[in-house]
């Protein structure tokens, strides 16, 4: 599937501008983003419930663009599940083969395969407003995949639910994936959902896509501020590159191990929370003092003043609040952006 | 605390008493003026002359008639309803306003002023001339009355039906779509059943009142069609004949009352649907 | 193409709704005494109007009959709703029904039954019967709009009220009452509206000499109708409608307003 040029706005808000995004065959890609970035607006046009200003979608190197909802070979998970709450599970899940007209064995076995897939197997009769939420999420999604989609489409599907089942969700989806074989296309606003399930994460905001990449390129290698920001928790710092491989920060010259970014020019500078080591203070680069100590569970959020930035660590080992310590970074840990060339890119301190 | 709540369920006692007097009482006179003659002893002749050819009639025009507006008013209110839905929230419900505003004024005087828009040289029947068209009287015909029906009752359909209507979630329809449903298909598979208790509301109270209306019938009809609600009416006002007239109201309860059990059949199957959720 | 379908659907309603209000509005300043026949324009009905004692009469009539029966019931929906709000789901269900019984009724088969109930009781029709009939009608409206309020009302505030030393009077005029007041409104509104528009009821409840508005032009309509009233329905109707557009224009106003303040705040 890919996206030409689309362009759209709602009255006079621009919602999406020049957007281009190819998706692979066979690809769980997750679109990401803060709310009103755009996401859903691109998984609707997919679906088929919005078409584009101006642009072009294409399926299969056929345009698709204005056809409509029912003549697509994709499916959607709605939301808010959108089940026919007139129907019990099994009118639900055969609706869309019923209108096909297949067989009625035909339909009962996919039933009953469906069923299975989403560990529901024995609700066929049950009344779908009587079903919990991840219940009814998952009739939804055996709903939506009976009808043997060359694309899923999802929206936010997981949002309504708690954490405990949002995460064993998540590794459903993952198994649900790999036994169907098609191609999944998951909107989210939630981080973490999107590095733990995706093949490839589409961070996108205000109508632009940020990066395109494996969730392991874009934690680690962010390509702007924004995208260091909104994954994972960071320490993003202004800094000016010196030349290749040193980087002037907070009153220090620094060794890094970036390249390329030519001398004297003003980047952003992103260090993960995980990636500091504290030190003594006579070791360290930066000299500070812990402000507050944070116990999560499995680390401790640290905050220390130092060099007049306050800076998150996480560290497994607890620190006395009020002692003074040192700072010690790596070079490979440290990261160099590039500043956002214009101001629509730049929305990292707005919120 | 349990001595007041009992205090509390005495508030309920007055309308107890009251709908007793006013609501039950009544509806036992009725029935013993139907069931009994002049000087009071029990007789079911009020009720064999129900039957007779010129009641059974009368009875067959009006659910006749009734049964025609009530459908007529569907049919209009169901894509009006839709359409409003289509639109933003609040313009759906301005123009809705828009509809409900001609239930400001009296219903006597607009019905009458419909006779002035058919009546043969009526403002129909000019307009239809000065476009050189033929003559067209409605007045004093049962389509007349019709009219009037459906333009006093056609807000009492579309109420129960934009209320529901507008509860479904826009989601739904689309994951219709989604599913490989054309717009005639969504509309027959998931748009009407999830209407169908607006459906059931609207058609109970545009039916009941068109079934037992006397004005407009006399309005529209000339006095030359006769309804059962213009028969019970005469028997009242002008035969004096309680008997015979509660006997007809009787008719019309029986109507009344199952009309009621199917509004209460699809109440109940729907909030069977909910109470299990 | 599509929207203009819609639009000329949506254009032959409003038609069809407003064609009668607009022939109403005509007649009202039609010189000819008679409808269906244009003779010129005047002002004339609407001067008249206050001088006509028997329409001034029939309105008086209709305005304190409406109000009176729209207190009575309105009170008597409180009451009886807070009484409800003690009981168990079966009487609930019971009294609900009692108490929607003259709304699902025909309005002659109610009418009929009170007219025999008073005859029956030895009363004389008049103004106090229309009064009690028009309390059974508006009943039901009024619980509609008071009931659903009082069942969800939270028990939490009316004892916070005691516990910060309020007594039961107090807490109830200070605390129940102003929840329940968007309520208490609409059902006083209703069933004056209700009460107001009521043709068949007290058709069978009014006896001789006494005439509200519909029944004055029920009475009219075989002799021919006064133009006065359409010039009274027609001073009403243009009182409802500025009503409402000054509601909506308020609506719109403060949603604006308040779409301002969210845009603010989001920046």
């Amino acid at each position: 599937m890919k996206l030409e040029h689309i362009n759209k706005s709602y009255e006079d808000r621009q919602i999406l501008e020049d957007l281009n995004l190819t998706i692979h065959e066979n690809e769980f890609l997750t679109l990401l983003g803060p709310s009103g970035c755009g996401k859903t607006t691109i998984l609707r046009m997919l679906g088929g419930f919005e078409t584009p200003d101006s642009g072009r979608i294409l399926f299969d190197g056929r345009d698709i663009t204005s056809l409509r909802p029912e003549k697509r070979q994709v499916n959607t998970v709605f939301q808010k599940y959108s089940l026919f709450s007139h129907m019990d599970v099994a009118e639900n899940i055969a609706f869309g083969l019923k209108l096909k007209g297949k067989s009625q064995n035909y339909i009962r076995d996919k039933i009953k395969f469906a069923l299975k897939l989403v560990n529901l197997d024995g609700y066929e009769h049950a009344r779908v407003t009587q079903m919990s939420g991840g219940q009814q999420q998952r009739i939804a999604i055996a709903r939506a995949v009976v009808n043997e989609p060359k694309v899923l489409l999802l929206d936010e599907p997981f949002s309504a639910l708690d954490l405990k089942l949002r995460q064993s969700m998540q590794r459903e989806m993952v198994k649900l994936k790999k036994e169907l074989g098609i191609t999944f296309v998951f909107v989210t606003h939630d981080q973490q959902e999107a590095l733990s399930m995706s093949d490839t994460v589409v961070v996108m905001n205000q109508g632009w896509i940020q990066q395109i990449g494996t969730p392991e390129s874009v934690y680690n290698e962010p390509e702007n501020a924004f995208v260091a920001d909104f994954i994972g928790d960071s320490n993003i710092i202004d800094g000016i590159m010196v030349r290749d491989k040193l980087v002037h920060l907070l009153g220090k010259d620094i060794p890094c191990i970036n390249t390329g970014f030519g001398e004297n020019v003003p980047v952003d500078v992103q260090i993960r929370p995980e990636d500091i080591q504290i030190c003594s203070p006579e070791e360290g680069q930066f000299r500070g003092v812990i402000r507050q100590v944070v116990f999560k569970g499995t680390v401790y959020d640290i905050t220390v003043e130092a060099g007049g930035f306050s800076w998150l660590i996480q560290t497994i080992t607890g620190h006395e609040q009020g002692a003074e310590v040192g700072i010690c970074l790596a070079a490979a840990n440290i990261q160099i952006m590039a500043k956002p060339s214009s101001e629509d890119e730049e929305a990292v301190s707005d919120e | 605390m349990s001595n007041s709540k009992a205090l509390q369920k005495l508030f309920a006692v007055p309308f107890g008493i009251w709908s007793v007097l006013f609501i039950v009482l009544p509806l036992f006179f009725v029935l013993w003026h139907g069931l009994t003659d002049g000087n009071g002893a029990f007789s079911l002749e009020n009720l064999t002359t129900v039957l007779q050819w010129e009641y059974l009639k009368a009875l067959g025009l009006s659910v006749e008639l009734a049964l025609v507006s009530t459908v007529i008013c569907l049919l209009v209110a169901y894509p009006l309803c839709l359409i409003l839905q289509g639109l933003r929230k609040a313009k759906g419900i301005m123009i809705f306003l828009l509809f409900l505003l001609p239930l400001w004024m009296n219903s006597l005087l607009t019905t009458m002023a419909w006779q002035t828009i058919l009546e043969k040289n009526g403002i129909l029947n000019e307009i239809l001339r000065s476009c050189g068209l033929p003559d067209f009287t409605l007045i004093n015909t049962p389509a007349a009355i019709i009219i009037g029906m459906v333009y006093n009752f056609l807000p009492y359909m579309a109420l129960p039906l934009y209320v529901s209507i507008s509860r479904i979630d826009h989601s739904i329809i689309e994951a219709a779509w989604d599913l490989g449903a054309n717009r005639w298909q969504t509309f027959r598979h998931v748009m009407v059943p999830l209407s169908m208790p607006g459906i059931v509301s609207g058609c109970t109270m545009v039916f009941i009142p068109a079934l037992t209306t006397f004005v407009i019938s006399a309005l529209l009809g000339g006095n030359k069609i006769l309804l059962i609600g213009n028969i019970i009416e005469q028997e009242f006002t002008a035969a004096y004949d309680w008997q015979l007239g509660s006997a007809l109201s009787m008719v019309l309860m029986v109507f009344i009352i199952l009309n009621i059990l199917l509004e209460a059949f699809t109440e109940s199957k729907n909030s069977r649907k909910k109470v299990k959720a | 193409m599509r929207e203009n379908v819609k639009k000329f659907y949506l254009g032959l309603i409003v038609l069809f709704m407003y064609a009668p209000i607009a022939v109403l509005i005509a007649q009202s300043f039609n010189a000819s005494r008679y409808r269906g026949q244009w003779t010129g324009f005047t002002f004339q009905w609407y001067a008249a109007l206050i001088e006509n004692e028997d329409i001034m009469n029939a309105f008086l009539n209709t305005v304190s009959i409406g109000m009176l029966s729209a207190v009575m019931a309105t009170l008597l929906a409180l009451v009886t709703a807070l009484g409800m709000r003690r009981m168990g789901s079966r009487g609930r269900i019971f009294f609900r029904g009692l108490a929607n019984i003259p709304l699902l009724n025909a309005d002659i088969v109610t009418g009929i039954s009170l007219m025999l109930l008073f005859l029956g009781l030895g009363l004389r029709l008049g103004y106090d019967t229309i009064l009690m009939a028009h309390v059974v009608i508006n009943l039901p409206y009024a619980m509609l709009c008071i009931l659903p309020q009082v069942l969800m009302m939270d028990r939490v505030c009316y004892e916070a009220a005691l516990d910060l030393g309020a007594t039961p009077a107090q807490a109830f005029s200070r605390v129940i009452l102003p929840e329940l007041k968007p309520g208490i409104m609409a059902a006083f509104l209703l069933s004056f509206a209700m009460s107001a528009d009521d043709f068949i009821v007290t058709y069978f409840t009014k006896g001789a000499g006494i005439e509200t508005l519909t029944t004055e032009i029920y009475a009219e309509l075989k002799l021919g109708i006064h133009p006065e009233m359409y010039a009274l329905s027609t001073l009403f109707f243009g009182a409802v409608v500025v009503l409402v557009s000054l509601l909506l224009f308020n609506y719109r106003v403060i949603r604006r307003y308040r779409k301002a303040e969210k845009r603010g705040a989001e920046e």
